[in-house]
């Protein structure tokens, strides 16, 4: 195998948040990589920095210490403009909470990160259906959030994150809200994309979650704890020992 | 993200609450409309004036009846014809600066003709009225002097009476009217000289004292209501006023130290100043209309920055999803332009309407001209922009976690 550049980069990350003299250290000196096609658990106590750090590797925040890179390129390194038009292109988020826009129906939320890519209208309509498509929810296209139950909310908020073929999927806790077989259908999605080579990265309080993840990473007080790579259950390759 | 995107955004969150859209925009809508008004009316009033000014002529001095002493009481001023023909001869023999002069004496009455019926001023004067005035004929001729000396039973129409009594492709001269049982030959009509003008029919001073006024009994033979004069250029105008004055006052005998008995005035440079106070009074108009402008605004300012703090989420949101800051601030700045825009295209409309009914009902002119529109629109334009910058710019300057922390 050629060595190739890994998608994701951080070296000796930490965050450190002060408010009003206080200094709380919500991450601190995490360094991992991760690859093009991986499908990767971050686990982890409330409070032991899950957001933060993916709020980093989204580009929503800039790490205090060290460094993340992204294709090589130091995301510190980027201008504000230029780190948000790459989560336009090349990131997509997953919320535990779903965040669509109440006051758009479906196709509009899914749609919207076009807008921030310079798509036009009619190219955005047909990418959405495209995206819709691929989640199942064609058929609710035209129905606003509120006419959702959670799960299909979050089929909606996965074809949005999908819809500008991003390097990588970013989910906090995509099935928190959601009952156990919900959970377990938006999981299966999420696996069926990443067999199509699609990279998500997911946070999840759900060991039986995280199991189905070949890798998964263990945060304590902002520290890395662990770091494995298990057999799936459904191997798709023999892991060498 | 494209301004026309914006828009699009914009006009989508506004149609989402049309009643607080509307409210928000009420006061660009007033301000816009009342300077629109404010704007029309005072234009008409301004043409209106102008109007008047060139109907009179260039150079007119006008000489009115003043205050008049009885047994030691003051009487209102005019209650007297004081002015006389012999007058009017005078001015025109002693003072060289004088071309033309007429004395007039008028009133209302129907002029018939062939079953039509017209209600208008009738004046008694003599051809150099029409000499003072520059007052061309249309067609026919003016009065001759036989005529003038023997209440010849002659009409000379203006252009409004001429159309009012005859059919449009009719000649009025030769045809016959009555003006008070008396039948007149119309041996002229007058050029078109402006609305509030038209509407008269000139007689022979002689035929109006004989046939119309002759059983008034305080009416003196000789006297007349006022007298118009010409003077030749314009920088003579002082110089003739004094001298009529001092003319009139030895003719009248007025004693030394008492108010004269006449009033020379110069309606054109009187109009002239009265057109400077519409425009004084226009402007201070114009200036308090702005003020619900700067309200409008203030409101408008007001409603965005609520409605940044409602949708903080929407922001934290579009901000993940790539929205760049510019892009935030444009999409609320748009959407208190659509604000501003709409409310000065509504106002504008208003105003029109408005002045519009004003001038029906109060039978005003108004003038409605495209300059002040597109200022009005100028200034709600300038108003989204001031009063839209300070809450897209608060809006773009949020995190994006912290905005998507709220619920
Ligand atoms: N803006 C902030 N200012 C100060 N402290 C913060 C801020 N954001 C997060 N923290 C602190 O950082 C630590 C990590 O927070 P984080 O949200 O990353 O935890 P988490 O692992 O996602 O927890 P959970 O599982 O409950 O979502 C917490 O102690 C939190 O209080
Ligand atoms: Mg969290």
């Amino acid at each position: 195998m050629t060595a190739t550049l890994p998608l994701i980069s951080l070296r000796s990350v930490g965050r450190t948040y002060r408010t009003d003299g206080i200094a709380v250290t919500a991450v601190r000196n995490v360094s991992f990589d991760v690859d093009q096609g991986e499908i990767l658990a971050v686990m982890g106590p409330s409070g032991s920095g899950k957001s933060t750090l993916m709020n980093m590797i989204g580009l929503l925040d800039l790490p205090s210490e060290g460094a993340i890179y992204l294709e090589g390129t130091n995301v510190a390194d980027l201008s504000e403009d230029r780190r948000s038009t790459l989560r336009a292109r090349s990131i997509g988020f997953v919320f535990q909470s779903y965040n669509l826009l109440a006051r758009h129906n479906a196709i509009e939320n899914v749609a919207l990160p076009l807008v921030y890519c310079g798509v036009g209208h009619k190219e955005r309509l047909g990418r959405a259906e495209q995206s819709l498509e691929a989640v199942g929810m064609l058929h609710r296209a035209h129905h606003f959030p509120r006419q959702l139950s959670g799960g299909e909310q979050q089929r909606v908020a996965i074809a949005r994150a999908l819809i500008a073929s991003p390097l990588i999927i970013l989910a906090d806790e995509p099935t928190g809200a959601l009952d156990s077989r919900t959970g377990a259908e938006i999981l299966a999605l999420f696996a069926a994309l990443n067999q199509t080579g699609q990279t998500i990265v997911m946070i999840t309080h759900d060991p039986g979650i995280a199991t189905q993840c070949r890798r998964t990473i263990h945060l304590h007080d902002g520290e890395l704890v662990g770091d494995e790579t298990q057999i799936p259950l459904i191997p798709k390759r023999s892991v060498a020992s | 993200m494209t301004m026309l995107q914006g828009f699009q955004i914009a006009l989508h969150a506004l149609r989402l609450n049309p009643l607080r859209s509307f409210l928000t925009m009420l006061g660009i809508v007033i301000g816009v409309a009342s300077i629109v008004t404010v704007f029309a009316i005072g234009a008409g009033a301004q043409l209106r004036l102008q109007e008047q000014i060139r109907s009179i002529g260039a150079n007119v001095l006008m000489i009115t009846p003043g205050a008049v002493y009885q047994g030691g009481v003051r009487l209102k001023d005019g209650s007297k014809l004081t002015m006389t023909e012999s007058d009017v001869q005078a001015i025109l023999e002693q003072i060289p600066e004088i071309q033309a002069a007429a004395g007039s004496i008028a009133g209302t009455a129907q002029v018939i003709h062939e079953g039509k019926n017209w209600n208008t001023t009738i004046n008694g004067t003599t051809t150099g009225h029409f000499m003072v005035r520059d007052w061309q004929l249309s067609s026919g001729r003016y009065f001759s002097s036989a005529e003038e000396a023997a209440a010849g039973k002659v009409v000379i129409l203006g252009s409004t009476v001429a159309r009012e009594l005859f059919a449009p492709d009719a000649d009025p001269i030769g045809a016959q009217i009555r003006i008070m049982k008396v039948p007149l030959e119309v041996v002229g009509v007058l050029d078109r000289k402006g609305p509030a003008q038209d509407d008269v029919a000139f007689v022979p001073l002689t035929t109006a004292k004989l046939r119309f006024l002759g059983s008034a009994s305080n009416i003196n033979r000789d006297s007349v209501a006022y007298i118009i004069a010409k003077v030749a250029a314009d920088g003579q105008m002082a110089g003739a006023r004094s001298e009529i004055e001092g003319l009139l006052r030895q003719r009248h005998r007025v004693p030394a130290g008492q108010e004269d008995d006449f009033k020379v005035q110069d309606p054109a440079a009187a109009m002239e100043a009265q057109q400077g106070a519409i425009r004084t009074v226009a402007l201070l108009l114009v200036a308090i209309a702005s003020v619900s402008l700067l309200v409008g605004g203030i409101s408008i300012m007001n409603v965005m920055i609520v409605s940044v703090t409602e949708r903080t989420r929407e922001i934290g949101i579009r901000r993940a999803l790539g929205g760049r800051m510019r892009d935030i601030r444009l999409q609320f700045l748009c959407e208190a332009l659509v604000l501003c825009l709409l409310g000065g295209a509504i106002g504008v409309l208003s105003g029109v309407t408005l002045s519009m009914t004003v001038a029906r009902m109060a039978g005003w002119i108004t003038s409605i001209d495209s300059e002040a529109i597109a200022l009005a629109l100028a200034f709600s334009i300038a108003t989204g922009l001031i009063f839209g910058f300070y809450p897209a710019h608060k809006a773009s300057k949020l995190s994006p976690i912290e905005a998507l922390k709220t619920e």
